[in-house]
């Protein structure tokens, strides 16, 4: 009803040819269309929080926004202003992309600062799928807990599940038998089998390789079917838990894992021959996002994208946890820290993987896939109807839970993100006090200013892509 | 790993890094330091410089309801502590450093400038348990959004607390 009568307010005026009429109208106009954009900004806005003007941007956040993160060897840091060409504010344009955009994986919102196709500055916005998981787990015994961690990175939830684990059994300071490391090793190699075929599957998708798609999706699910048939669950497992894993491996296990290990390892030939020497493919990778090892290192970046840059550094090898010294793999390094050098390190940690997953069928050891200790592991259902202490044991176990000894413990392993850890603190009751995930995503989005810098809008979804952030981690 | 790595070679031990701090034993780390607030971020910067490459994770605790905790002698622990993992790729070691923060005064020194990826972990200390890291040059929320009352990870901040604040949720009709 307004725009109606606004429009025929404009009509009436129209007829009147006197200068200043017009002047009056542009003004009304002008202010009209500022009052719509301020409104507009108004509704996307994330205030302070947000990819703001620069004008009302400081130096320091400038910088971190154009990802200029070195330190000068004579000390302060690269002036915004070196490495970008002054810009003034109407000559850039701000654009918001996510959170609901296919590509960014979840629910990531990037806000960008463009010169024509050109990134300038980038903002990521994060927070959407907070869902306060580390207060839950002050409110969960240690019993429950791997239910509640398990959830963060569902790409893996079994590196969850064995970081808080670990950081339990650290404070406990019990020793686990030797089956249930090797289980776990497994457990945990197939899992980062699966989650990097995802991600092969996922990049290729948003590359155009629509058929890489459902090749990586088709892999991943031979190694869920496993998991299935292993823990009872495709995804957020609850099979490793303090004390050991939930149940010994299903009869006729190592037929499968044979299975799944031929198979996967023929294919990630064939994608070599469906992406890896495709020129579109290497167009749209090679020298695309360029991290250097300093840049990667001073943004505490792990993982693939610190190997990337050819730093050899994998917690598997450099500060070994369960028994991977006794594994013989390779640590994958790329050269130029791009797109294609973080395809290649993760398609070729797929063949360690399967590498590491033989030889532990291979020596798997027998014994008890859990510690046989009745305070911290629940007794076997059939001791419940023989023994009074069994029945009490497993009454406590599930209603109150252990109790572990005062402490605090920070505990890391190498997911298929970087390096997961968890900060633990115990006041000696059966809840951890305080539970704190170092998640891999979320410290490895920081990168993306940086990655993203100079180069084009359409390479951002490749980009984003190549980071492989995980949202439930990020903001767990 | 030549070429492209910095020169990391450590030029100290870690027990040699700032000695006067005091330090207790712990079973994980090669190194568990206490430093006041006051010589907080100097004992980090010089970790950094003695080959501590990494920031690998910042994190703040609240010790509101369990304050008797083991501390070096003299020390007297306050409500907040803030827990920073270092990591040392060239010596492949790792340190924890712990501060005591009071309450009354919630503040420290943001030590963006020696790691630059320290900017999420202090921005999310600051949102769950409202650490202010003085120096850092965004320090607004990361995960609540931005008009979010309290600070979540608190030990006084209810848990299952109704309703639920949105911006721009509908209200009660």
């Amino acid at each position: 009803m307004t725009d109606h009568e606004n429009e025929h307010g404009r009509g009436h005026h129209h007829g009147h040819e006197h200068d200043d009429e017009y002047a009056a109208e542009d003004a009304e106009h002008e202010a009209y269309e500022e009052a719509e954009e301020e409104a507009l900004i108004a509704e996307t806005s994330e205030g302070i929080q947000g990819l703001r003007s620069r004008t009302t941007t400081s130096a320091g956040e400038l910088r971190q926004e154009v990802g200029a993160v070195l330190r000068l060897p004579e000390g302060g840091y690269v002036d915004p202003g070196d490495i970008d060409i002054e810009r003034r504010d109407d000559e850039t344009t701000i654009i918001n992309m996510g959170p609901q955009h296919p590509s960014t994986h979840g629910v990531l919102r990037l806000m960008l600062e463009l010169d024509g196709e050109t990134i300038l500055r980038t903002k990521p916005i994060i927070g959407y799928l907070h869902t306060g998981m580390e207060k839950q787990g002050e409110e969960l015994t240690y019993v429950q807990g791997s239910t509640n961690v398990t959830r963060m990175d569902y790409l893996s939830p079994l590196h969850n599940e064995l970081v808080f684990s670990l950081a339990t059994e650290a404070l406990l300071d019990v020793e686990m038998p030797p089956r249930a490391t090797w289980i776990r090793m497994l457990m945990v190699e197939l899992n980062r089998v699966s989650s990097h075929l995802l991600w092969v599957a996922t990049n290729g998708g948003d590359l155009g390789s629509t058929s890489m798609l459902i090749y990586g999706f088709r892999e991943r699910e031979m190694v869920l079917a496993f998991f299935e048939k292993a823990t009872g669950l495709r995804m957020n497992n609850n099979y490793i838990r303090p004390g050991g894993v939930a149940a010994d491996l299903p009869d006729g296990w190592e037929d499968d894992i044979e299975i799944i290990c031929e198979t996967i390892l023929a294919r990630t030939y064939e994608y070599d021959e469906l992406i890896t020497g495709q020129p579109i493919f290497r167009e749209r990778t090679e020298a695309v996002g360029n991290i250097s090892a300093e840049e990667a290192l001073a943004l505490s970046v792990t993982g693939p994208i610190l190997r990337s840059t050819g730093v050899p550094w994998d917690l598997r090898r450099t500060m070994p946890y369960l028994a991977y010294d006794k594994l013989d793999f390779d640590v994958i390094v790329g050269t130029y820290g791009d797109n294609f050098d973080r395809y290649s390190v993760r398609l070729n940690e797929i063949r360690e993987s399967i590498k590491m997953v033989r030889q532990i069928a291979d020596m798997m050891p027998p014994g008890d896939f859990r510690v046989q200790d009745r305070k911290v592991t629940p007794p076997p259902r059939a001791r419940i109807d023989e023994s009074m202490e069994a029945l009490i044991h497993h009454f406590k176990i599930f209603t109150e839970g252990f109790r572990v000894p005062e402490g605090e413990v920070y505990v890391a392993v190498e997911s298929p993100r970087g390096e997961l850890g968890c900060y633990m603190v115990s006041d000696g009751t059966s809840k951890p006090f305080r539970m704190h995930i170092r998640a891999p995503s979320f410290v490895n989005l920081q990168a993306l200013p940086l990655l993203l810098r100079g180069g084009t809008m359409a390479d951002a979804v490749a980009v984003i892509s190549s980071v492989d952030p995980v949202m439930g981690e990020v903001d767990r | 790993m030549s070429g492209t790595t910095p020169s990391t070679a450590p030029v100290a031990s870690p027990a040699s890094v700032l000695p006067e701090v005091p330090r207790l034993p712990d079973r994980l780390v090669d190194q568990l330091a206490f430093p006041r607030r006051e010589t907080y971020k100097q004992m980090v910067a010089a970790f950094r410089d003695a080959g501590f490459e990494l920031c690998s994770d910042l994190c703040a605790v609240d010790y509101l309801s369990h304050p008797g905790r083991s501390l070096p002698e003299g020390m007297t622990a306050e409500r907040f502590e803030v827990v920073v993992n270092l990591l040392s790729l060239s010596s492949r070691q790792r340190v924890r450093i712990r501060v005591q923060v009071p309450e009354s005064d919630p503040t420290v020194d943001s030590v963006v400038e020696i790691y630059p990826g320290a900017d999420s972990m202090e921005r999310e200390a600051y949102d769950m348990v409202g650490i202010i890291f003085a120096g850092h040059p965004d320090m607004t929320r990361i995960l609540m959004p931005e008009d979010w009352e309290g600070h979540p990870l608190r030990k006084d901040y209810g848990v299952g607390r109704v309703p639920v604040q949105f911006k721009e949720a509908p209200g009660p009709r």
